[in-house]
């Protein structure tokens, strides 16, 4: 069992040393500069043809099962002709299959996609759904198991050790948040108060008095935590705060940056989906160079979300997840609709096998296309942002001149924004231009605009506003 | 240390390998299960050169088996231990063993302080060392295949049906000298029908059904699961697929 995170109980399994040169030594715990434990090292150390064999063997596993077991995937396959015995050799050969979205989830609303009979399920939970029926995902007692083990890994990756109190703001209940970060904090033997969502007040007040150190929160939560705090007079550095684990939203590094300096925090960022598993899917180390995904357990793709292409290292585009080791819900190509790429390259911490999710980048239904591109509105935001150092209330529009689109950006002129200084203002419209430019490769036009001529919907300034459809007078 | 991708093998007309892949480390006892006729034996004889797969690839150590033949690979450090223990009954132990040594053949020297090391571990071998092999005892014979197999000094020991045809005291015999074998660093293929032995003394187990793998995972795992316990140690109740 790999539970054992002391790295000085490690037994001499590997007495046969010196034969084979290369071989990665299970076992093995790296401990470099202040990152902390790693939960399963002879998993997360994995070399990665290491993380590949895995793959290959637990995917042969899983499309054998779902083709005998869940009558959509039978079904699927038979269509396309793909027996999993003949026609899966290599990790590639996956990209035969379409791809399963939430909407297929809803439709087997509840349990219509389970692979196990429901004696065998011992956990349901459902995530949310805005449209159409909840999706509906259930558990095993080992998918529990595992589901535990992940959640271990990035909490212990993110700081938390058994000496730590975790105050959990995620929703307890049918979602899987508050319960997933949970069986993770307990199986690494830190104190978790259960605290949920909402009423920020008392939730300071047990911040204060049961002296927590670790807070497990949205980010946009965390901060109005430290606002609730301001208002309240209390100065976070009378806290015993060590560590922010956010997830549940995309953030930005300015955003991760005001939390860490608002709070005294170091905050990582993490990446759980409900169909999948819950939280436990994808998290930071202490070196927040982007999330280690659990390759041992899904299997990553990076599509366009368009064309349906698979998308090289490095590209952004739209994450699909298949499950490796989930018993009760195994779910193929899961189009997860959250937007972010493969980090190249590997960390620092040594877990060397498995690959780095970016930063989220958003929702595949915030893409619009302009000229052909796939543009994430809020991207554009982060962008500005990082210009100007501060949020900038803008809006992008797409227009049409004859036959070719354009894409305008336009931002409200605000007192911070100088509107009487022309020069500079005209400076910061150029830097504009050639920044989204370069990032994305079409060239905008900048127009600075009265707040009052962007538009807006339920009272917030609507993103994105497509003008290409007006038909000519 | 080893890793079989994808294979396919058939055994005869009959397709006994549809797509198997499984790994082993270095240092682990890796357990293979499942009933007559899954195709355990088959995977055996695709790794050890007897019966060439069709499609896939083995690797061990790094270097492709594919198209080697059973001496070679022997050279290339897997022994087999085969189901049966097929020890030549008409030659003296001592004589099984030296055919066990074959590929250091240049080195007798060797081949000898080899034997003695062996002899010490299983003094019955040493005091039977010119009996003819054909006299032993099942279990003796089972020492005498295991120490055979040793005698190529492999960094794999693939141990085919090793409980197979002996009393359960015996077996219990066997199982405990796998597991020093284990203590020793070796890293082993265990292919069993005891189901329960087998995962128990496995850091990993593969599960095998029709040709394929079914489950795998850390042995104490699957010997908790419900499918293994249903399948092979005889509890549970019926799948979806089966009402």
């Amino acid at each position: 069992m790999g539970f054992d995170t002391d790295t000085d109980t490690d037994t001499d399994t590997d007495t046969d040393t010196g034969e084979v040169a290369g071989v990665i030594q299970p076992n093995l715990t790296v401990n470099q500069g202040e990152n902390m434990p790693i939960w399963e090292p002879a998993k997360e150390c994995m070399s990665r043809d290491e993380v590949r064999q895995l793959q290959l063997e637990r995917l042969q596993a899983t499309l054998n099962r779902v083709y005998r077991n869940v009558s959509f995937y039978r079904k699927m396959f038979d269509r396309i002709g793909f027996v999993p015995e003949d026609d899966f050799a290599d990790l590639q050969d996956l990209q035969r299959l379409p791809f399963t979205t939430s909407r297929d989830l809803s439709d087997s609303y509840p349990y219509a996609m389970f692979a196990v009979p429901l004696r065998e399920v011992v956990r349901v939970h459902s995530s949310s759904a805005t449209t159409g029926n909840p999706r509906v995902v259930g558990y095993t007692r080992r998918d529990l198991k595992t589901w535990s083990t992940l959640v271990a890994r990035i909490l212990s990756a993110a700081g938390v050790d058994t000496e730590d109190v975790i105050q959990v703001t995620f929703a307890y209940g049918l979602m899987t948040g508050g319960l997933g970060i949970q069986y993770g904090a307990e199986l690494i033997g830190a104190s978790v108060l259960p605290t949920s969502v909402g009423r920020t007040e008392r939730q300071v007040r047990i911040m204060q008095d049961f002296r927590t150190s670790v807070l497990v929160s949205t980010p946009s939560y965390a901060l109005l935590i430290a606002d609730r705090m301001e208002q309240l007079g209390i100065d976070p550095k009378t806290l015993s705060l060590k560590y922010c684990v956010c997830a549940g939203e995309p953030w930005t590094e300015a955003m991760r940056l005001e939390i860490e300096q608002r709070l005294f925090v170091r905050a990582t960022d993490n990446y759980g989906i409900s169909e999948v598993i819950g939280p436990g899917v994808a998290g930071e180390c202490l070196e927040q160079a982007g999330m280690h995904l659990a390759e041992d357990h899904f299997y990553a793709e990076i599509i366009d979300p368009v064309s349906g292409r698979v998308l090289e290292e490095g590209e952004e585009g739209e994450l699909v997840l298949t499950t490796l080791t989930r018993e009760a819900l195994p779910l193929i190509r899961y189009r997860t609709g959250d937007v972010c790429s493969i980090l190249p390259g590997s960390c620092a911490c040594g877990r060397t096998g498995v690959r780095r999710l970016s930063r989220l980048r958003g929702r595949c239904d915030d893409v619009v296309i302009i000229k052909g591109i796939n543009i994430i509105p809020a991207r554009i935001g982060d962008l500005l942002e990082r210009i100007r150092g501060e949020r900038m209330l803008y809006q992008v529009v797409a227009t049409r001149e004859g036959h070719s689109d354009q894409l305008e950006i336009w931002i409200a002129v605000t007192e911070e924004l100088f509107f009487d200084k022309m020069r500079e203002q005209r400076t910061l419209v150029d830097v504009i231009r050639n920044k989204v430019s370069n990032f994305i490769g079409i060239t905008p036009r900048v127009r600075l605009v009265e707040k009052s001529s962007l538009q807006e919907e339920n009272g917030v300034v609507k993103l994105f506003v497509d003008l290409r459809a007006v038909p000519a007078a | 240390m080893l890793n079989v991708k994808s294979v396919h093998t058939y055994y005869g007309n009959i397709h006994a390998l549809k797509g198997v892949s499984l790994h082993v480390r270095a240092g682990e006892i890796v357990s293979l299960i499942g009933a007559n006729g899954a195709g355990k034996t088959t995977l055996v004889q695709s790794i050890c050169g007897f019966n060439r797969p069709r499609k896939g690839a083995i690797e061990f150590r790094g270097e492709d088996l594919s198209g080697r033949g059973a001496e070679q690979i022997v050279q290339q450090g897997i022994a087999l231990v085969p189901e049966g223990r097929q020890i030549f009954a008409t030659l003296s132990v001592e004589n099984n063993l030296e055919m066990g040594g074959f590929i250091h053949r240049r080195r007798p020297d060797r081949i000898h302080r080899d034997m003695d090391r062996l002899f010490e571990r299983f003094p019955i071998l040493g005091q039977r060392r010119r009996q003819l092999a054909g006299t032993l005892s099942g279990g003796e014979q089972q020492m005498l295949a295991i120490s055979r197999a040793l005698m190529s000094r492999p960094q794999l020991l693939i141990l085919d049906e090793p409980s197979m045809g002996l009393a359960p005291l015996v077996i219990r015999d066997i199982f405990r000298i796998i597991g020093e074998l284990r203590q020793e660093g070796r890293t082993i293929l265990l292919i069993e029908q005891n189901a329960r032995a087998a995962l128990r003394i496995a850091d990993r187990g593969y599960v095998m059904e029709t040709g394929k793998v079914v489950l795998q995972g850390e042995g104490s795992m699957l010997l908790r699961h419900r499918q293994v316990q249903r399948a092979y140690l005889g509890k549970g109740s019926k799948e979806i697929w089966e009402a």
